[in-house]
């Protein structure tokens, strides 16, 4: 093989290697039922303080990210808040994740529709990222153990969450 | 209680008087209702940029695109978050900043310089530097080969003409012949 062929080699053998490095590095990671759930310290919303899933080990965790911006959003708070207020007495909690908002915009939201349950804030798409979302609302049902029962890239209502999310917190009991 | 109004010496008609009275109490209240709105603009800092500049710079991160480009919900937000930071006097230095805090690192429209966004700003540099050597070295190359070319040109004897040519070109001389 002459230099001037094996030069040219090198050079196409380097862009491929940067191509598939960008790939891999941009690429959405992807979370499957299943899977122990991506989790990070993250700040209360409204602060101070911090928070993270693992907190609730030993619970059902749903957890719910959300923005201010996202019309479905505000129908689907009122009816994460009935699931809280008739969940928590059965080792079920809810925890808002607030993703690709604004900070004064998230707590006006939540002046707006109120929950009662924790609700923690991640800066920019960090945590969507981490959930390989798609968008907002998403919804994923954390068994007590940490790992993912149920992947909803979507918002819920009453129905769903009584057909299938409440179905899989009373199986394992 | 009654006022009395200053201008009773001066206008001696009671119907003149009283407008001008109305018209002066008028204008003191008009004074005094904008008087703090005025006072608020002036303490409020002159714009260091303007919403245009920074829209034309940081990304709506949901949608992709530049934001001066985006209409979505997203978008809208952070028009308004852009807005009210650049009416607060801030320069395009905090209003980029703000945003990251707020949105990530994402909402710049310029990759960062570290990782492998870096390769953004790499990868030109070193496409144009190795295309400057290989220009360099075609053009010493090219060089080269002339001068080779000329110097085989220049020492190699003429070839003699044929005979038939030789014959020809000595009759057309003659014919020219003074």
């Amino acid at each position: 093989m002459s230099l001037r062929s094996l030069l040219a080699f090198l050079a196409v053998l380097a862009v491929i290697g940067l191509l598939a490095f960008g790939l891999l590095n941009k690429g959405a990671t992807k979370v499957a039922v299943g899977d122990p759930v991506p989790d990070k310290a993250l700040p209360a919303l409204p602060g101070p303080g911090h928070g993270s899933i693992a907190d609730y080990r030993g619970k059902w965790v749903l957890i719910n990210l959300w923005a201010s911006w996202c019309i479905p959003c505000r129908e689907e708070a009122p009816v994460l808040q009935r699931f809280y207020e008739r969940s928590k007495a059965h080792d079920t909690t809810v925890v808002g994740i607030n993703v690709q908002d604004n900070e004064d915009d998230a707590v006006a939201f939540l002046r707006e529709h109120p929950t009662a349950y924790p609700q923690l804030r991640s800066v920019g798409d960090e945590r969507s990222a981490a959930f390989g979302s798609t968008g907002v609302p998403e919804n994923f049902l954390v068994e007590p153990d940490g790992d993912l029962a149920l992947i909803w890239r979507g918002p819920v209502d009453d129905q769903f969450l009584r057909e299938r999310v409440t179905p899989l917190i009373k199986g394992s009991r | 209680m009654s006022l009395r109004c200053a201008f009773s010496g001066l206008f001696p008609h009671k119907a003149h008087r009283n407008g001008l009275c109305a018209l002066v109490a008028t204008l003191a209240l008009a004074i005094a209702a904008t008087a703090p709105a005025i006072a608020a603009g002036a303490q409020r800092p002159a714009p260091q940029t303007t919403v245009n500049a920074i829209e034309a710079e940081v990304m709506c991160p949901i949608c992709g695109t530049l934001l001066e480009l985006a209409e979505s919900p997203q978008a809208r937000r952070e028009k308004v978050f852009v807005a009210k930071l650049v009416a607060e006097g801030k320069s395009k230095t905090e209003v980029k900043d703000a945003l990251v805090a707020q949105y990530g690192p994402s909402v710049l429209a310029l990759p960062k310089a570290s990782g492998f966004d870096l390769s953004a700003y790499l990868v030109p540099i070193l496409a144009i530097a190795i295309a400057a050597v290989a220009l360099a070295f075609s053009v010493l190359r090219w060089r080269r080969r002339g001068r080779e070319e000329e110097a085989s040109t220049s020492e190699a004897p003429a070839a003699a003409p044929r005979a038939e040519d030789a014959e020809r070109l000595e009759a057309d001389l003659s014919r020219y012949d003074l």
